[in-house]
């Protein structure tokens, strides 16, 4: 316990060192006496504006990314009981995807501020029909439930090529969309995607201590008088407004809902009340160091932090897998 | 009182020197039909095109008769093509069923572990690099792209089976070391496709897609070759394999030489996938529906090697005859149809697994 609170801070204490280097680093290096300046007395200088405009956006809507991909691969993994559960697994991602290409091919929309809705409706209308195919009279079980996402996921994917291939423009849209970043995105992203992801990790926190009562079975959990559909259904709204908020804001990035329950559920045990909240630091803490080493790797140019957060995260991850007995689900 | 259920009911055991297997009717049944049908959507599919041709001009070719300009519809563009996707899917969907009976884990195909993103690649940077940025030219650009995507796959199949040996292969970290080496290979290709032209980046897509556009018989005879060799192999591999989805104490009970199985069976389907991939593409879905298609039409308890193959191939022919006909002029890639065709078929099995259940 004590040990959980400490190790808790100390990940705090990280994700506040990598905020200041994400504010300050990137295609131009901002001291932090720079960083300081533009924060509170700005004069509208370049750096002021280049932290003000871009790098302190950008750094918000990393952590909120992060933090929503993080508890959300880990209530996923946990629902599933699937270790391989991401949102790729459960259909999210692709759902997203379909109504954003959908909106580009039949509408026209271009730019962030038109997708976001699309994918957001994209991924929670995927994600309840995932549910419900998966679901049994009793609930979803942890197969079918991945079964049904693999199914919507493949489809969505099916018909997201078949769009692109059929209109050019569309394809050039979305090959820039799929490959997920930071870059580019303002406040008014940041404020449309908040309020659900907030609301998602409200959810969370309630789905927590059911969550642990279902990892023993449905069966035990139901003796145990666990009000188990219940626990899924409070699961799968929290699991589809992080996720359809993230994927909305910054694209399909991939592997943070993957890899951080992991290394969270190393820090901490199974228990679903502490790892909720590590996975979602951790969740934050990646993606930041992802997307600054995205930015200084490739300067002038940027590599998107969906590509980095891959290339870096599974050397990693497979570190990982290989070293530790690792904590089964 | 209900009489108790009697056993499963055994056709009888079929051995060949020290290897036996038991023939249960089901599964069996499930072959036969399904290669009658394979066979009636290839004839289809060969009959069907801006040349059309009867069912029973196919048959009339096929033995050896008909026209000259029929022989070359036929034997020169027609048939390959038919070949390549019955072979195609025969090879994902035998893959397929390797990998899940091995990994435990229905989601555990080619696709998850890494194989046909490592061919994707292998083939998109050929593609990439010789079109707009031109550092692959000739010959090289066009034979290079299957040669790509098969060492492509292989590798990445290899680095996978590599990176989760310790002291031994486990189903679980497999799949996990899978996952991470996919993840790199996935969103490589993804940057890959951004980095070029719109034009290459359409290409890239269609073969990332999977297509049976424009296959010959350079196509064919590979694919065809693996399967002659690893179909008998997969059979023979298969009686241990029924073994595997024991854990694995109870599995060296049975006596069972659990490392060199697995390494065999492992190798196999990875060539398997890699090979289908170099001829078509990572056609989608086919490895991971197949399977669980064949497991619940033949009432087995893991994937059927035999049946998960013809599913596979039934599969993929009906959908390239289905992105053929489906679309007025436009060809979609077959890839496109198989995941629009076969998802759904496996939501409707889930639903109907829910239905049984309230019985």
């Amino acid at each position: 316990m004590v040990l959980r609170t400490g190790r808790l801070l100390l990940l705090l204490g990280l994700l506040a060192v990598v905020v200041l280097g994400s504010v300050a680093l990137g295609a131009k290096d901002i001291p932090l006496t720079g960083v300081w300046h533009a924060l509170t007395t700005p004069t509208g200088s370049e750096d002021d504006l280049v932290v003000r405009g871009l790098r302190v956006p950008r750094t918000a809507l990393g952590v909120l990314a992060g933090v929503a991909l993080g508890v959300g691969g880990a209530l996923m993994q946990g629902h599933t009981r699937n270790p391989l559960a991401d949102p790729g697994v459960l259909g999210v991602t692709q759902g997203a995807a379909f109504a954003v290409v959908l909106s580009i091919f039949t509408l026209g929309v271009t730019g962030l501020h038109g997708y976001i809705w699309f994918a957001f409706a994209g991924a929670l209308v995927a994600s309840v029909v995932v549910f419900l195919l998966g679901s049994s009279r009793t609930g979803p079980t942890p197969v079918t439930l991945a079964l049904a996402g693999a199914a919507v996921s493949a489809l969505m994917h099916g018909l997201v090529s078949a769009l692109v291939l059929l209109d050019r423009q569309s394809l050039d849209a979305f090959r820039f969309w799929q490959v997920g970043g930071l870059a580019g995105r303002d406040l008014a992203v940041l404020w449309q995607v908040l309020p659900f992801v907030l609301v998602g990790l409200v959810l969370a926190a309630f789905n927590a201590g059911g969550l642990n009562a279902l990892a023993l079975g449905d069966e035990v959990a139901r003796s145990l008088g666990q009000r188990v559909v219940l626990t899924r259904v409070v699961g799968v709204a929290a699991i589809t407004l992080l996720v359809g908020g993230a994927v909305a804001a910054c694209g399909p990035i991939g592997f943070v809902g993957l890899v951080v329950p992991h290394v969270a559920r190393a820090m901490t045990g199974p228990d679903h009340r502490w790892l909720l909240p590590f996975s979602g630091v951790l969740g934050a803490v990646v993606l930041l160091v992802a997307d600054v080493v995205g930015r200084v790797v490739a300067r002038p140019g940027e590599l998107e932090v969906g590509i980095v957060m891959a290339l870096l995260g599974a050397p990693f991850f497979i570190a990982l897998v290989r070293r530790r007995r690792l904590v089964r689900l | 009182m209900k009489p108790a259920k009697t056993g499963p009911r055994d056709g009888g055991a079929v051995r060949i020197g020290a290897a036996s297997w038991r023939l249960r009717w089901r599964p069996a049944v499930v072959v036969a039909v399904g290669l009658v049908l394979v066979l009636f959507a290839g004839a289809l599919s060969i009959a069907f095109g801006d040349f059309p041709l009867g069912l029973g001009q196919v048959v009339d070719v096929l033995l050896g008769g008909g026209a000259r300009s029929q022989r070359f519809v036929v034997v020169d563009l027609r048939l390959p093509r038919a070949l390549t996707a019955v072979f195609v899917g025969a090879a994902l969907g035998l893959s397929g069923a390797i990998f899940q009976a091995i990994a435990r884990n229905p989601l555990a195909s080619p696709d998850i572990l890494g194989v046909t993103w490592g061919a994707g690649v292998g083939a998109v940077t050929v593609i990439t690099f010789a079109g707009s940025l031109g550092a692959v030219g000739g010959s090289l650009s066009t034979v290079g792209v299957p040669l790509a995507s098969l060492a492509g796959g292989l590798l990445a199949g290899l680095l996978v089976y590599g990176l989760a040996w310790r002291r031994g292969i486990e189903g679980f970290r497999l799949v996990l070391v899978g996952i991470g080496v996919s993840a790199v290979t996935g969103n490589l290709t993804h940057y890959l496709l951004t980095v070029g032209d719109v034009t290459d980046a359409a290409r890239a897509m269609v073969w990332i897609t999977g297509s049976l556009n424009g296959r010959g018989w350079e196509h064919v005879v590979p694919v065809g070759l693996a399967l002659a060799v690893l179909v008998p192999a997969a059979l023979v591999g298969n009686r241990q394999l029924g073994a595997l989805q024991f854990d694995d104490d109870t599995v060296r009970g049975l006596g069972v030489r659990l490392d060199g199985a697995r390494t065999a069976m492992l190798l196999l389907a990875v060539v398997l996938a890699a090979v289908a991939t170099a001829a078509a593409g990572p056609v989608a879905f086919v490895a991971l529906a197949s399977p669980q298609v064949a497991l619940r039409l033949a009432g087995t308890a893991t994937p059927p090697p035999l049946g998960s193959a013809v599913v596979g191939a039934l599969l993929v022919v009906a959908s390239d005859l289905v992105s053929r006909l489906a679309f007025g002029g436009i060809e979609l890639p077959v890839g496109v149809v198989t995941a629009v065709l076969g998802a759904p078929y496996l939501m409707y099995l889930l639903v109907r697994s829910r239905r049984e259940a309230r019985v």
